[in-house]
């Protein structure tokens, strides 16, 4: 117990230099004036929305990735006491005096300079030399697009660094813990898994362990690759959807039931409905599919035009459309069809799946009718109207039969919100459907209602839910008119599972597409090889100081190359292997390998995906694949000093040639410096001097 | 079931087969081979082997047969034109009448779809309006009985692929079974559509790919030259017809460098020899198909030489081949000139003409100035007149030296009819909000600094010429420094729904802004024949097939529309509906035999497990009884390709952005089926082995293969009317024949 008196206590530190270096020279370049800019540069207008909401705890939808990235973007406002009041409109607004923009940049610039020493580790652990990975990290530290990407408040640098961390926690052999900042995250993720399931073949195959031991290993790896993973991002949305409890813009692309879990919003209307519909209830239907927008089934006075612009003609009864705003021409009353009464009976008889019922519109006491006359603006639909009586042989057709599309059985009661439902008409079987056009001004823009006819399977476009609804208690139409405008009552409180919101939140982020807005910075990724295009992140508002993404081109050009040589070598030994002729001794064949398969293999997972995407990209999208192609660069010129350089001779002529390359890198990217910091305004003559590339847009004032 | 198999012969005779180059070829038939004879010790006499080869000829003879008789059984109903027959056999008439057409699939399938009406005395003039019209007198089933042929030959090439690659005459057997009673292969081999060419062609290309394979032993020799290039001519076929036929290349092309990285590291061979190996393949599976696809289209453009309902998707220079079109045999002057009146043709698909008119843009939408759009018609009110941006002279004058317009020149373009400029300015367009708007402006040609555009011909050096129909220009307005452009948004009724042209700042390079001139007037200038400007064979081959892929990619689904998604074709979720809705109605509906397709389904993931349960006992180095271990072989590598098959004409599909339609999945459905062939197969073996000791032991793989038989063939008996023809009331009502049958809500039939 007291042994640690009787003897010295010694603390034996072994600090790497180099690393701590590396370290400082990387916060140097990354954080040197960082809250300089003053002002919202080129994305940030984007990402600094979400810290705005998560400050004011309001639910957002960003379909970009999950949201860890968002997060730790918060995390910094967080911690610098931003109350999340800035209006982000536009780039280039000065921040306003409560925005704490250090601390709101800082942490992705800690991941910027953080990435440089990484790099040196992970190609020390790959098992090349000391030099090597100096040449990495060196490499990185000096990537004006590295730079400029990690010291605004943007994802792309802490996406970088977990890639890195993944790669060098792996080849640790820790538990690799893979987190997803942007959905680009799962690309390296697969490599890893896919290098992971390579070596637990291998292990298969040792037929040294016992299968015991084998079985210990691989569960340990499925632990460690696949259910961490996989809590995490569970962990991630768990934390998103707790700190984001309010209601806010983005609420309408979500379900009913998950806009009612929110505070504010819908729930203060829902709070303290009824839950189950009964004969009399009134309610407001909102469709499910929601698109081109979210509306619910209305009706008006107006009729449809006796004869359309292109000469057919309508029945002139009332018209029936989709409407995307609350309105008391929303609602509609459930009624039974054997029965006049249109309140509900005490107890309430509940509607139950496979019911026949007439829905009556609240306002003007019209039913729901649907016939064999062509839709406005669909012919091949039926038209569907509220019914009148014009006593012209065509008798009203408004009886629905109710089916809840999500029953567990046959029984099941139609429930508020949580039931999806379809109506299909009596007499002809058409689905009451969401066409999804704008009817023209006699309709006022709204969207058009149809009967489908030949119902092709099922579409969310026929389905419907109800949002809004109470029992209705007055026979009076007078009474009735006034009960629809007042607030509903009663209160039952309903609370959607985790899970449940998890699956829904993370469904609407695969399927929601925003439009195709062409961006002027916009570019392919067949420009990004040979970095034939820029952006223009930020432009004084009076000096041409300005700062653009735009990356170190001898970087570049000779990652580009590396990795070429690269494959052709591989190419070459591998032929050469295959008849038994052995170039490389076995252990420098392996680390060759190895460091191939990770940092071109991470290179290609991180690029070639975007070849099949059909979002807008940028060049940012490829700096994940820049950064490994930059790890790769060290690792081939090394080999082909140690191993194609036949003399003593020619590997200092090598040597002296890598050291002269890596002094025009340094020469470029002190050139272009003044763009990727933006502290220096540069006259219109410097300007042209840069713009080496005819494809690079570099902002020029005219005077 | 076939007398020649039945019960006489026992297991183990059964299952080695020699085909012509077969039984050594492969390790694992070499496995299988040897251990089969040194399980039989007595040699079967050589009568016996007369008759089993014998009976294996006419076992394939039998699956044949019934293949054919059920695809030619009722093959004139209805006597109507069914669901894609109307755009295909439309198709086959236009070659017939050799009219010029444009479809988003390769020309083969449809030329041979021509071919065989021509051939059946079908003259090319019936309609093929619209489905349900009725043939009435035209000879329809010379085209529907060519498709029906080739798609009968889809069972025996199964069946001769399974037993190639399983040496087991069961395991070929339930695939023909499975393919001959699936109601979907059935009724998509009826009519008069692409696929059962398709599905021919893949089938041929994977039958000779085994082949070949299995005379690897035997390279150089005939048999291995006949099939490696029967390979390559399938080939053509498949990509020839869609281009879906591009996944089964993949596969010849995986399996081929498989093959050549064996023999490159087979150190007996010398380099030469590997060479040569290299030589032929690459003379057969990239060369001849090459040629051949090449060739198909040769014929495609010689036959089609009128012009047609195809022109308008095509280039002017692409138009001006086609007897017919106005562009056909005209004269006009080669280089454009200072003075020349022209018409501006969008280089996009369906774009059309620059065009302007006396309306002006209405109130509140950018500045109120005549309105320029683009119109797909040819009307006067396209011409323009090609001017100096700085003098009003007019150039026409016979004093003045002709001019020509270069490369980089500032021009303006001044509207014939109504002699305004074409301008643009800082307002917003109407539809595209960020793009600016063009107008026509300026009285008698004389406006301001906004009406002055560069004239740019894309990829070339500045100072050129400017050629009529060839050069791709683009027109850079001088202040603003934005390109003209067509958004191809159709305007609201004050633009006469014709589409709106802007002003673009984005400089991208798109074809929207790239235009082409195509009419061309100058009484000063010489006319030269168009002829002289043809675009030549490599030019037209590369612009159709930039047409087709633009048509694939521009068929994308509506929001508001059921489509019909990949992960609900292997379920056999929904079908098609190919004729009649009605009771009263003749109907036909695409449907897989369910029994069929989800026994299919659970194939594929009896198969995931055995096989990664071998792979992993192998890989741990247990020791396998011999039989146990030519049974994995068989499983691991037989099936391990037709898995690969069934992957790679499945899988794609899910990154596809266009419509797609339930038959795509028929080719993987056929690899599908060929996988649960040999699966069934070699399980109930391996259940038989396992249980040696019980005397009934060898029964149970023959009782157990016999039942799935019979239980395909009885759901056929259930299901067959899907195909065959339906009338009478629908599957919901009790007296229906289908009644009962409707197993899924989302079937309607």
């Amino acid at each position: 117990m007291w042994g640690f008196l009787k003897r010295p206590i010694v603390v034996t530190a072994d600090i790497n230099l180099s690393l701590v270096a590396l370290t400082g020279m990387g916060l140097l370049s990354r954080l040197w004036r960082l809250t300089y800019p003053p002002a919202v540069v080129f994305d940030e207008v984007y990402y600094g929305q979400y810290i705005s909401f998560y400050m004011k705890r309001i639910f957002f939808l960003d379909d970009s990735g999950p949201p860890f990235g968002h997060m730790v973007l918060a995390l910094g406002g967080y911690l610098g006491g931003f109350d999340g009041h800035f209006l982000w409109n536009r780039i280039g607004a000065e921040y306003s005096s409560n925005v704490p923009v250090w601390s709101l940049r800082l942490l992705p610039a800690l991941a910027g300079a953080l990435s440089v020493p990484m790099a040196y580790q992970i190609v020390l652990e790959l098992q090349f030399s000391h030099c090597a990975a100096m040449g990495a990290a060196l490499l990185m530290l000096i990537e004006n697009a590295l730079i400029t990407q990690s010291r605004l408040m943007l994802l792309e640098s802490v996406l970088i660094f977990f890639n890195l961390l993944a790669v060098l926690s792996y080849l640790k052999f820790f538990n690799c813990q893979k987190h997803s900042i942007k959905y680009m995250g799962m690309f390296t993720y697969v490599l890893m898994l896919a290098v992971a399931a390579v070596h637990a073949w291998h292990l298969i195959g040792d037929q040294t362990l016992s299968n015991v031991c084998v079985f210990c290993h691989l569960l340990a790896r499925a632990v460690a690759l696949l259910v961490i993973p996989v809590v995490l991002y569970l962990l991630f949305f768990y934390v998103h959807l707790i700190l984001l409890f309010r209601s806010g813009p983005h609420d309408q692309i979500m379900s009913s039931a998950f806009q009612a879990s929110l505070e504010g919003g819908l729930a203060r209307i829902t709070q303290g409905q009824p839950l189950e519909v009964a004969f009399g209830s009134q309610v407001t239907l909102r469709n499910v599919f929601g698109k081109p927008v979210p509306c619910w089934l209305h009706s008006h006075q107006d009729t449809y035009p006796m004869i359309y612009e292109n000469g057919r003609g309508s029945s002139h009864q009332q018209q029936v459309t989709c409407y995307p705003f609350k309105d008391v021409n929303n609602w509609w009353i459930v009624k039974d069809p054997g029965r006049h009464q249109l309140v509900v009976s005490s107890p309430p008889r509940r509607v139950r799946h496979g019911d026949m019922v007439q829905l009556v519109h609240g306002m003007t006491t019209r039913s729901l009718n649907t016939h064999d006359v062509a839709a406005p603006l669909s012919p091949h639909s039926q038209e569907v109207s509220c019914y009148i009586d014009y006593n012209i042989s065509m008798p009203a057709q408004n009886l629905w039969r109710l089916e809840i599309v999500n029953r567990g059985s046959d029984t099941d009661v139609w429930k508020t919100i949580l039931s999806e439902v379809r109506f299909v008409h009596v007499n002809t079987s058409a689905v009451l459907k969401l066409s999804g056009a704008h009817l023209p001004d006699w309709g006022y823009r709204q969207l058009e209602i149809v009967g489908e006819k030949l119902s092709r399977g099922y579409h969310e476009s026929m389905v419907w839910n109800v949002e809004e609804h109470r029992y209705g208690a007055s026979q009076e139409q007078r009474e009735r008119e006034r009960e629809l405008h007042s607030p509903a009552q009663v209160d039952v409180s309903r609370n959607l599972s985790f899970m449940a919101r998890f699956l829904e939140l993370q469904w609407k982020m695969l399927v929601l597409r925003s439009d195709d807005s062409e961006h002027k910075y916009s570019s392919s990724p067949l420009e990004w090889v040979t970095l034939d295009t820029n952006i223009a992140y930020w432009l004084h508002p009076r000096t041409s100081a300005q700062i653009h993404l735009l990356g170190n081109i001898v970087i570049w050009i000779s990652g580009s190359l590396a990795l070429a040589i690269y494959a052709l070598l591989s190419l070459w030994y591998l032929l050469r292997r295959r008849r038994n002729v052995h170039d490389l001794p076995q252990d420098a064949w392996l680390r060759w390998v190895l460091a191939g398969a990770l940092c071109a293999g991470g290179w290609a997972v991180n690029y070639l995906p975007f070849f099949l995407m059909e979002k807008t990209l940028f060049l940012y999208h490829y700096l994940p694949a820049l950064t490994f192609q930059i790890l790769l660069l060290p690792v081939v010129l090394q080999h082909i000093s140690d191993h194609l350089c036949r003399s003593q001779l020619q590997r200092s002529v090598f040597s002296a040639l890598v050291v002269a390359w890596y002094s025009s890198a340094c020469h470029v990217s002190h050139t272009l410096r003044p763009l990727t910091y933006g502290d220096k305004s540069l006259s219109p003559h410097e300007l042209k001097a840069l713009r080496w590339k005819d494809s690079w847009d570099i902002l020029i004032r005219k005077h | 079931m076939p007398p020649a198999t039945g019960g006489g012969l026992a297991e183990s005779e059964l299952r080695p087969r020699r085909g012509r180059c077969g039984p050594a070829a492969r390790a694992a038939g070499r496995d299988v081979a040897t251990e089969a004879a040194a399980r039989s010790p007595k040699r079967p006499a050589r009568g016996s082997q007369r008759f089993e080869a014998a009976g294996r000829w006419a076992l394939l003879a039998l699956v044949t047969l019934l293949s054919f008789a059920t695809r030619f059984h009722r093959l004139a109903e209805p006597r109507h034109i069914c669901w894609d027959e109307t755009h295909f056999g439309k198709m086959g008439s236009y070659y017939i009448n050799r009219t010029f057409f444009f479809d988003v699939h390769p020309p083969l399938g449809k030329m041979l779809i021509g071919l065989a009406g021509y051939l059946s005395g079908y003259d090319g003039t019936f309609l093929f309006q619209k489905p349900g019209d009725k043939y009435e007198h035209h000879s329809y089933m010379g085209m529907r009985g060519f498709c029906a042929f080739l798609g009968s030959w889809l069972v025996p090439f199964a069946y001769l692929t399974v037993l190639d690659l399983s040496k087991s005459l069961w395991a070929a057997l339930l695939t023909a079974a499975l393919l001959t009673f699936d109601t979907g292969c059935l009724t998509l081999s009826q009519y008069i559509l692409l696929d059962p060419i398709l599905m021919f062609f893949i089938m041929a290309a994977m039958l000779s790919m085994v082949k070949y394979n299995s005379c690897a032993n035997r390279p150089f020799s005939a048999p291995w030259w006949f099939w490696l290039s029967l390979t390559g001519v399938s080939l053509a076929g498949a990509l020839g017809v869609k281009f879906v036929g591009l996944f089964i290349i993949l596969q010849v092309g995986l399996n081929t460098i498989a093959d050549l990285w064996h023999l490159f590291g087979d150190l007996s061979l010398s380099l030469v020899t590997v060479g040569k190996h290299l030589t032929a393949r690459v003379l057969c599976l990239i060369v001849l198909p090459l040629a051949l696809y090449t060739a198909t289209f040769a014929v495609h453009f010689m036959v089609l030489s009128k012009s047609g309902p195809g022109d308008g998707f095509f280039s002017s220079a692409f138009q001006a081949r086609l007897s017919g079109n106005n562009l056909h045999n005209a004269s006009i002057p080669e280089h454009l000139a200072y003075g020349s009146v022209i018409t501006v043709k969008n280089l996009r698909m369906a774009i059309g003409y620059l065009h302007s008119h006396r309306h002006l843009y209405p109130e509140g939408i950018g500045a109120r100035q005549q309105q320029v759009t683009t119109y797909l018609h040819k009307d006067y009110n396209n011409l323009w007149i090609i001017k100096k941006h700085n003098t009003n002279s007019d150039p026409l004058d016979p004093s003045f030296p002709v001019e020509f317009v270069r490369h980089g020149d500032i021009i303006r373009l001044e509207h014939k009819e109504t002699s305004r400029n074409l301008h643009s300015h800082y307002h917003e367009a109407p539809l595209t909000r960020k793009h600016y708007q063009v107008t026509g402006y300026g009285i008698n040609g004389t406006g301001d600094s906004n009406d002055f555009w560069r004239i740019e011909v894309v990829n070339r050096k500045f100072g050129n010429r400017i050629k009529v129909l060839r050069s791709r220009i683009r027109l850079i307005h001088l202040v603003t420094g934005c390109v003209l452009g067509s958004s191809g948004k159709v305007l609201p009724k004050w633009g006469w729904e014709q589409l709106e042209v802007t002003c673009t700042p984005y400089l991208k390079e798109t074809l929207n802004s790239i235009w082409n001139v195509e009419d061309h007037i100058n009484p000063k200038l010489p006319n030269i024949s168009l002829n002289v400007l043809q675009p030549s064979f490599p030019e037209i081959l590369l612009e159709s097939h930039m047409v087709m892929i633009r048509g694939n990619s521009g068929l994308k689904p509506k929001d508001n529309e059921f489509t019909s998604k990949p992960w609900h074709w292997p379920i056999n979720y929904q079908g098609l509906r190919f004729s009649g809705i009605n009771d009263t109605d003749f109907r036909v509906y695409l449907l897989g035999n369910p029994v069929v397709w989800w026994l299919n389904l659970l194939s594929i993931a009896l198969y995931l497990l055995s096989g990664s349960i071998i792979a992993i006992a192998i890989q741990r180095g247990a020791q396998l009884p011999a039989e146990v271990a030519g049974l994995s072989q068989v499983l691991l590598r037989g099936g391990g390709q037709v898995l690969l098959g069934w992957t790679l004409h499945y899988f794609p599909f899910f990154l596809m952005g266009r419509v797609l339609y339930f038959h795509h999945y028929f080719p993987a459905m056929l690899f599908s089926s060929m996988l649960t062939g040999i699966l069934w197969d070699t399980l109930l073996r391996l259940c038989a082995w396992g249980l040696a000791s019980w005397p009934l032991a060898r029964g149970i793989h023959v009782v157990g293969i016999l039942s799935l038989l019979l239980g395909t063939a009885y759901s056929f008996y259930l299901f067959h009317p899907l195909a065959y023809g339906m009338v009478g009331p629908l599957a919901q009502d009790p007296q229906s024949p289908m009644a009962g049958l409707r197993w899924l809500d989302s079937w309607d039939f």
